[in-house]
């Protein structure tokens, strides 16, 4: 099939104060395909979709339009010309409804004043069906779960009507069951002509979807061809220059004995229903236990349970056999349990402050006699941190906001292991991190497993569950659906029961 | 220095020196107002002045220091200024009559125990404001903006709007001594310099070397992550509403004393030159960045702002003119500094290679 170029960047250069971000590229969108853009973070993938989408403008360099040189100089300019994009960071209002957000600065109205809300709802209801979603146009966004806010963004640019659409990691927070509607409105979009910007740092997801293949590293283009014959180790080596890292287990160890268990877990949902539903399970030294699901299938909020954050939960939770019988956080803190959030931005780090003051917080009183702090001792223990988990940074003085988002997650497990936990909590650990600091997080899991913590960690990812975990547990609706040593694990099987008591049978057809 | 500020890149060779001048810029405000009220006012750098001055600056600066705290965790306290009135009736009131039992017989207090009594009326207040933020979800200009009210309207009822006079206390009950908070000196300095200083001293060590004090600046920065933390937020609240209701009380002993009178509206408006004063010392009014010591240099700055124009003889319309001028110029070279120092940042950690 022949796709004909929608635009071009050639000669394209971005120069921020300090390090350049683009050096050079030359760039083909290709319409009625997916263009797929890789790279690890910082590469310049980013910037790139910013020039085009109107954000950024390129410091030297032209953007091409069917021939003709155009320039954006706001997202609006970019929008006129049929561009719409997707941020990886969610831009939405979360105060608003579903419909009010997804017709921002485009509100339906009668005469030009008067919002016609009845038809911004009738609009969205039929996004949401083309998305298989069933989220109710009133709902205020803030409510939903990231990955339905990203739905809410990817409904809003296809409002858009665009015909060029940039999807920066669009399924980062989504499930796999989601991850597939959300191929089919591409599929459809293809067919419409629409030419797709697809980022994403799931490899074998981009070999699948994608048509055309770009990888960038440090701000050049290390390769760019059609995807025919693309495996994962060429895109790897183009990507980071050398052989694919492995993450899958290397050593054995022996288990401890039970050192949590939960019984009975229920927390009421808001609207009725639960959204844990009576889990019960356990949990052995040196352990790690993967526990998979869809999106709002209760992972995430069986994990606050253990760490106190709802007070209206039922249930029981031990700790080496003991009650845990601490009502809040610090009390968990102290008995063993730490928590690494699923979203790091707002629950895993005060920006503001320095990447010291960050990684101390929960175990400032390990440094306190009484109460006065002994800095001395805080930096020493920070650096030795730094340096056991690889933190690449400048001063641990800087603000964390400064560091790329596999340095932030290292920091926010540094934070955790500082309060000596014999049980880690992850939330979608590897969540918008790349490859390089997704294996070196999976490395420090295995490490603390084989030193006998154990480790309940949460993903949407089933690569990852299937290699990191020693056992898997699947949620499904708030309950467990189904448990699976390593030995007996299969993906279809995983996937059937993550799926129990969910969405139609077609989308349980296992994965490519 | 603003000028500088809009250009950085191509100016100023090395961001580092800039940075550290717009660092400092309160201290160098500071040092410029006063090179130029020593050239413009006569006998401003008189040792009488300099006393005079202190005192009036020392109201100001514990009222922004316990703002501060405030400010940082997150919050605000518009109470403080009723709770100067309120704490000064509260004095005054134990001074002239002591606790009337009802029985034809009261109790009367020394100095000490006046002053006890008075700080935990000031605490207690700022438990109120607490516990209305944390337990019953009221924003915290609501809350205490309630409080404002129902403290000044305390303090006008104490005493149906007059003034308690004389204050001179009783040798008898041991309250003899309560001028001396105002009046006293030690050293050659005002009582109530020395405990500005104290106060200053606690308040600094409690930001930077407690638990506390980090505690204070999570909250500020991103509360939901600092409870992930372990980080008992409420308590932290607590704390800092409390010490600021406490700083209050301290001003209203001190005004009370040095007047040796209460008057119910006393520390009207107070309230807002202790922002002002956070502000001007960097403080940010969203949370979690903010100094005692530019506290301290942002209460120094209004305050001898304020006096040297009254000696100079400018129209004090023209006074509250300049403040304002003078704290919306800091906020706006306080944006410059975040951004040039966000992009050091930055630049550190991308000449790192990534």
């Amino acid at each position: 099939m022949d796709h004909p170029i929608g635009l071009q960047i050639r000669g394209g250069t971005k120069v921020y104060p300090g390090t350049r971000a683009l050096k050079s590229v030359d760039f083909d969108l290709r319409m009625g395909a997916v263009n797929v853009l890789v790279g690890e973070n910082g590469a310049g993938k980013s910037t790139m979709m910013k020039v085009i989408a109107g954000v950024e403008r390129l410091t030297e360099g032209t953007v091409l339009m069917d021939g003709h040189e155009v320039q954006f100089n706001s997202t609006d300019d970019a929008a006129r010309h049929g561009i719409g994009i997707v941020f990886q960071e969610l831009n939405l209002f979360p105060n608003m409804t579903v419909a009010e957000n997804i017709f921002i600065t485009r509100e339906k109205t009668r005469f030009g004043v008067d919002i016609d809300r009845s038809a911004q709802r009738a609009a969205t209801r039929a996004l949401m069906q083309r998305l298989e979603h069933d989220i109710d146009p009133d709902t205020p966004v803030g409510t939903l779960r990231v990955g339905q806010q990203q739905i809410v963004e990817i409904a809003k640019s296809l409002s858009q009507n665009a015909r060029i659409l940039i999807l920066d990691e669009p399924t980062s927070a989504l499930s796999a069951a989601e991850v597939e509607i959300l191929f089919r409105v591409i599929a459809d979009l293809k067919r419409d002509g629409v030419g797709i910007v697809y980022i994403s740092h799931r490899l074998e997801e981009l070999i699948r979807i994608g048509d055309y293949i770009t990888v960038l590293r440090d701000g050049a283009i290390t390769g760019a061809r059609s995807m025919e014959g693309v495996d994962v180790p060429w895109i790897v080596r183009n990507m980071i220059g050398e052989a694919s890292k492995d993450f899958a287990k290397t050593e054995h160890h022996p288990y401890g004995p039970e050192i949590f268990r939960a019984e009975d877990i229920c927390l009421p949902r808001i609207g009725g229903g639960l959204a844990v539903d009576h889990v019960s399970l356990s949990l052995r030294a040196g352990e790690i236990l993967g526990v998979y699901g869809l999106m709002g299938a209760g992972r995430t909020e069986f994990l606050e349970c253990v760490m106190g954050r709802h007070d209206h939960a039922r249930g029981q939770f031990f700790v080496e056999g003991t009650p845990l019988r601490e009502k809040d956080v610090a009390g968990r803190i102290a008995r063993g349990i730490a928590l690494i959030p699923e979203d790091r931005k707002n629950d895993g780090l005060v920006q503001m402050l320095a990447i010291r003051e960050n990684m101390t917080l929960s175990s400032l009183g390990d440094f306190t006699r009484i109460f006065h702090m002994d800095l001395a001792a805080e930096r020493s223990r920070v650096a030795d941190f730094v340096k056991r988990l690889t933190v690449k940074i400048a001063s641990m003085e800087n603000p964390v906001s400064s560091l790329s988002g596999g340095n932030q997650q290292k920091v926010v497990i540094g934070k955790a292991l500082m309060t000596k936990p014999k049980i880690l909590l992850m939330d979608e650990p590897s969540r918008g991190i790349d490859i390089g600091a997704k294996a070196e997080v999976f490395r420090t899991m295995r490490q603390l497993a084989a030193e006998g913590l154990g480790i309940i960690f949460v993903t949407s990812d089933l690569e990852e569950v299937m290699s990191l975990s020693d056992r898997i547990i699947v949620m499904s609706d708030g309950r467990i659906t189904g448990e699976f040593d390593r030995g007996t694990a299969t993906e279809t099987a995983v996937i059937a029961a993550s799926a129990v008591g969910h969405a139609p049978a077609e989308i349980l057809e296992p994965l490519a | 220095m603003s000028h500088a500020a809009t250009h950085p890149p191509a100016q100023a060779g090395s961001p580092n020196l800039l940075l550290l001048i717009l660092k400092a810029r309160t201290f160098i405000a500071l040092i410029l107002v006063f090179v130029f009220f020593s050239i413009a006012a006569p006998n401003f750098l008189s040792a009488a002045n300099m006393v005079i001055m202190s005192k009036h600056v020392a109201l100001n600066a514990f009222l922004a220091i316990g703002m501060t705290f405030v400010i940082i965790s997150g919050g605000i306290d518009l109470s403080v200024g009723s709770i100067v009135g309120l704490c000064g009736m509260v004095a005054g009131w134990l001074v002239l009559y002591g606790v009337d039992l009802g029985l034809g017989w009261s109790i009367q207090f020394n100095t000490l125990e006046i002053c006890l009594i008075v700080m935990l009326v000031g605490m207690a207040v700022g438990a109120v404001n607490a516990l209305l933020i944390t337990r019953l979800n009221v924003a915290p200009f609501i809350a205490t903006l309630g409080t404002l009210y129902v403290c000044r309207g305390a303090a006008m009822l104490s005493s149906d709007g007059r003034t308690f006079p004389n204050l001179n206390g009783t040798a008898e009950y041991g309250s003899d001594s309560f001028r001396l908070i105002g009046a006293g000196s030690f050293l050659g300095l005002p009582v109530s310099i020395w405990m500005l200083i104290a106060v200053t001293l606690l308040a600094a060590y409690i930001a930077s070397r407690t638990p506390l004090g980090r505690f204070i600046y999570a909250v500020g920065g991103n509360e939901r992550a600092a409870a992930l933390s372990g980080v008992k937020v409420n308590r932290i609240k607590l704390f800092v509403y409390m010490f600021s209701g406490f700083c209050a009380a301290l001003v209203g002993l001190i005004v009370s004393s040095q007047l040796v009178a209460s008057h119910p509206a006393t520390g009207d408006t107070f309230e807002l030159n202790a922002i002002a004063a956070a502000v001007l010392g960097g403080t940010s009014m969203s949370g979690g960045r903010g100094r005692i010591g530019g506290t301290i240099v942002g209460a120094f700055v209004i305050g001898v702002l304020s006096d040297g124009l009254v000696m100079m003889g400018v129209s004090s319309f023209w006074q509250t003119v300049i403040k304002g001028l003078v704290i919306i110029a800091a906020v706006v070279v306080d944006q410059a500094q975040q951004k040039l120092q966000a992009r050091v940042a930055l630049q550190a950690q991308a000449a790192l290679g990534k």
